[in-house]
């Protein structure tokens, strides 16, 4: 019976191939890859609809042939060119949005031998973006023509493009040895380039804000331990870590569940909450011994942050563990031809947005932190009038665990999680408060944007390893400078 | 906790020294310590872990075989926790306290140096498994990775090719430290004597650990639009290539643009990665797990069994090989002949006695350990990178290539000796 079936598809795959000029499909599976990237072309002029599939399977390294099924080995190259192909075949699709797909997809650029078919496609198009798409394709293979009037029609029409490829095509052709080319070559690439400088910018900027917001989490906690109560936390990078951790345990209870991909809403207060936990219990344990002793709390927290290092790697393991990204979080948005914004990014952009909204909030407009706020301003005041100053420590040093906790969700995403995730971590953050001016939240907002943008500026200059040390001294002169940081609070609150 | 650990580990060094004494007396059957000195913690674990588990398996194996000569292998595990100083201290600890007649260790380059000269003092015996950038011939070293030669020439010529895509502009990326600095000043001259620019060539390092790529990739996509095509050359180590490769897929760098070869990346450093948006960037080494032979079947079954039994985390689920543990086994297996040759444990006969040993390799070739010059003769392989984290072999040498640890292409390295310096040259 299955035999038979076997039979039946093998006869009806097969006849859908002879269709095809079988010759041609015979020498996809050469040996030869000039012999395939040839046959592929011939496969397309004949603008046959079957051939999508044959070029499909061969893409995934086996192609049927009289039934049996034969390995095509698929490099770069070859895989370049059934893509092309297969953008070129569905040119002809009634479909708007697959032709507009298509067409986008070959604005990187085509081979000659597509010319002829997408000179074709661009006649019988009607709608212009699409056209317009399938006149820079066109252009681009035109540029390397014989004909020198085409040749410079051709400069002409990539002048108008922003995609990075034009620009890549006019450098070329910028060097060529006929004057009247060169001239015009290079008036278009001035054009294209001005219109790509924005894109890098952007890109850049984009970058800097990234990493402020990666800072900004990652600091934001230190702010209220730190900046607010005074106390100098060396564990707190470990409390990110405990974050990362938690939303790795969040995962894999998710895991072989049909909502893997909305694990990160559980993770999110599952992190902020185990960290809290740890933050209060530290605090209730070792550091409340401690207020007003900052060398004593230093080697304490640095002693628990060992501890729980070693504690993480007994329990889960000296390895880095991993965090898969859910599908919306993979992937990226093409906002300009040369800048693609990566959704991870972008996600932990809003969300440390919503964080800081709702730490401000939590400040400023409710009982809690109108009680932070005046033990931080005057503590024996606030004992007087009948604050449980004890009791709002441990809550407010909870409060910036648990950020620290949303941090380590959030780094998870973007980085390795591992037991030193932290170590990596904790002098940035403190860079971030000591900057922006200790006790107060404001300053650190802008002082981890600000540090942001240095280093994706300073990196873009002059390589990831110097742009650290650059920033580094950055901060050493201008703490010297001026020791209260960016936002000093003024008047009389500050404690002795 | 600690001093708990401590004293429960004296108590078993205790046992199995009373066991070690009454089985000397009794069973006959002798031991040999062999030390094993890879980064089980840090930013190299992601590498280094699984080639302390296969040097574990090829012991096992052989014990089960009845030993060498007679003697049971008894494993010294470290870990130097990706701390390069440390790599001395306990080459000196397995070399001085535990005796270990050869140490299987060592991934980054600054690792071996650093325990370079206390195995050269010592007179000990290392067997490093991994590729890496040349300049070296140690007489206490056995390198079973491969040399420039080996891997990044081919890489790079098999990208000028036309089935590589026929780059002109490069792009060599890399960790800040010894192995990429030397590896891209070898690349450099090579692409130099082929006629490459330096305006076509752009450097790039970052620290070890480095775990944010954007502005590195935005830098590569305005360096590829600046004309020509481009190819990317990364010796980029340890666990900062899961960001790297993350960021490449969600910035949407198709390799059918911009290729990235890579020469430290392999099955298990991809493992965790989404590898679809990753389809086509290559890797270039002596061993793939996809390499169809039967030699490879026997020995990646093996590997998942003993994963299994193990519990080795990840691998128990989804067991992976990778170059580097194919060099691990093979040396583990070449050390076993040659004592067996020479029939002694004492370095200076057992390294006399592994010139010239083959070994049938996981990846079907039978290599060999070259008479003079302390490297192995391997197969190049080039892979591409497949949706499901394996690779694709798109290219390979026709047989092994004799490896050349003083590249040609560094000036000077004509007049040094294909061979190691011994104790009695130095002093003349």
């Amino acid at each position: 019976m299955r035999a038979r079936a076997a039979l039946v598809a093998a006869l009806f795959l097969s006849t859908g191939a002879w269709a095809l000029d079988r010759a041609q499909v015979e020498k996809l599976a050469s040996d030869d890859n000039d012999e395939k990237i040839a046959a592929i072309a011939a496969l397309v002029a004949e603008g046959d609809p079957k051939a999508a599939d044959v070029l499909k399977q061969a893409a995934e390294g086996e192609i049927e042939l009289d039934g049996k099924k034969v390995e095509v080995v698929v490099n770069n190259r070859v895989r370049g060119r059934i893509a092309e192909a297969l953008s070129v075949l569905k040119l002809l699709s009634e479909d708007r949005n697959e032709r507009l797909s298509a067409a986008k997809a070959l604005s990187g650029g085509a081979d000659a031998a597509m010319l002829p078919l997408i000179l074709k496609a661009k006649e019988k198009e009607a709608d212009a973006e699409i056209k317009a798409l399938l006149e820079m394709t066109a252009a681009g293979v035109q540029i390397k023509s014989e004909d020198k009037a085409m040749r410079l029609a051709a400069i002409r029409t990539l002048g108008e493009s922003a995609n990075p490829n034009a620009r890549a095509l006019l450098t070329e052709a910028a060097a060529d040895a006929d004057e009247e080319i060169k001239l015009e070559a290079r008036r278009s690439l001035s054009a294209v380039e001005s219109r790509l400088v924005w894109g890098e910018w952007l890109g850049l900027a984009f970058a800097g804000v990234s990493l402020g917001s990666i800072l900004l989490l990652a600091a934001l906690g230190l702010a209220i331990t730190y900046g607010l109560m005074g106390v100098i936390n060396m564990a707190h990078g470990e409390l990110i870590m405990i974050g990362a951790y938690t939303t790795y345990v969040v995962q894999n209870l998710f895991r072989g569940s049909g909502f893997f991909d909305w694990y990160l809403l559980a993770a999110i207060p599952a992190a902020f909450m185990v960290s809290a936990a740890v933050g209060m219990l530290l605090e209730r344990s070792v550091i409340r011994w401690l207020y007003g002793r900052p060398l004593e709390t230093l080697l304490a927290t640095w002693g628990i942050s060992l501890v729980l290092i070693q504690a993480v790697r007994t329990l889960f393991g000296a390895q880095n563990v991993q965090v898969e990204n859910p599908a919306f979080m993979s992937g990226g948005v093409q906002v300009l031809a040369n800048v693609v914004l990566p959704w991870s990014r972008i996600w932990i952009i809003a969300f440390a947005c919503l964080v800081l909204l709702q730490v401000y909030f939590l400040l400023t407009r409710t009982r809690l932190g109108l009680y932070i706020r005046g033990v931080t301003q005057n503590r024996d005041m606030a004992a007087c009038v009948g604050v449980p100053t004890a009791r709002i420590d441990t809550w407010a040093f909870g409060l910036g665990s648990g950020i620290a906790g949303l941090a380590g969700c959030a780094l998870s995403q973007l980085g390795n999680v591992g037991p030193d995730l932290g170590q990596g971590y904790i002098v940035d953050s403190f860079l971030v408060v000591v900057f922006g001016g200790v006790g107060q939240l404001a300053g650190t907002v802008y002082a981890a944007l600000t540090l942001g943008f240095a280093n994706k500026l300073l990196e873009s200059w002059s390589g990831a390893v110097l742009a650290k040390i650059a920033l580094l001294v950055f901060i050493i002169i201008f703490i010297q400078r001026r020791p209260q940081g960016l936002f000093a609070l003024k008047g009389r609150a500050v404690e002795a | 906790m600690k001093r708990r650990s401590f004293v429960r580990a004296l108590a078993l060094a205790a046992s199995i020294a009373a066991i070690g004494t009454s089985s000397a007396t009794f069973a006959q059957q002798k031991t040999v310590k062999v030390g094993i000195l890879h980064s089980l913690s840090g930013t190299m674990a992601i590498s280094e872990t699984v080639l302390k588990d296969t040097a574990l398996m090829a012991i096992e194996e052989i014990n089960a075989q009845g030993g060498v000569m007679g003697h049971k292998i008894e494993p010294v595990v470290v870990d130097p926790a990706s701390n390069w100083p440390l790599f001395a201290e306990k080459a000196r600890q397995l070399l001085t306290q535990d005796k270990a007649a050869v140490v299987f260790g060592c991934w980054t380059s600054v690792s071996r140096k650093s325990v370079l000269p206390v195995f050269e003092e010592l007179n000990g015996l290392l067997f490093y498994p991994v590729q890496y950038e040349g300049e070296e011939i140690s007489k206490n070293v056995f390198y079973t990775g491969a040399a420039p030669n080996q891997q990044a020439i081919p890489a790079v010529e098999y990208l000028m090719s036309k089935d590589g895509g026929a780059a002109k502009r490069w792009v060599l990326l890399g960790t800040d430290y010894v192995y990429p600095r030397t590896t891209n000043k070898i690349l450099r001259a090579f692409l130099k004597s082929k006629g490459v620019a330096d305006s076509d060539i752009m450097e790039e390092y970052t620290p070890f650990g480095h775990s944010d790529y954007q502005t590195i990739i935005a830098k590569i996509k305005r360096f590829s639009a600046e004309g020509k095509k481009t190819a990317v050359v990364s010796t980029i180590n340890g666990d900062s290539n899961v960001p790297f490769y993350k960021e490449l897929g969600n910035q949407g760098l198709k390799a059918t643009d911009v290729p990235v070869v890579a020469f430290s990346v392999g099955e298990e450093e991809l493992r965790g990665v989404d590898t679809k948006p990753l389809v086509g960037h290559l890797a270039a080494w002596n061993y793939f797990m996809s390499i169809k032979a039967p030699a490879n079947d026997a020995w990646t079954k093996k590997w998942a069994t003993y994963a299994k039994t193990k519990n080795i985390a990840g691998h128990k689920d989804k067991p992976l090989t990778n170059d580097p543990m194919e060099a691990t086994y093979i040396g583990v297996y070449m050390w076993k002949q040659a004592v067996e040759k020479a029939k002694s444990f004492e370095v200076d006969k057992v390294r006399v006695a592994m010139y010239g040993q083959t070994f049938t390799a996981p990846s079907g070739i039978t290599s060999t350990m070259d008479a003079k010059n302390h490297h192995l003769h391997k197969a190049v392989f080039i892979g591409e990178v497949k949706a499901d984290g394996q690779f694709n072999v798109v290219w390979k040498t026709k047989g092994p290539v004799k490896a050349q640890p003083w590249s040609p292409f560094i000036p000077g390295n004509d007049k040094k000796k294909d061979e190691p310096a011994l104790m009695a040259d130095k002093k003349g």
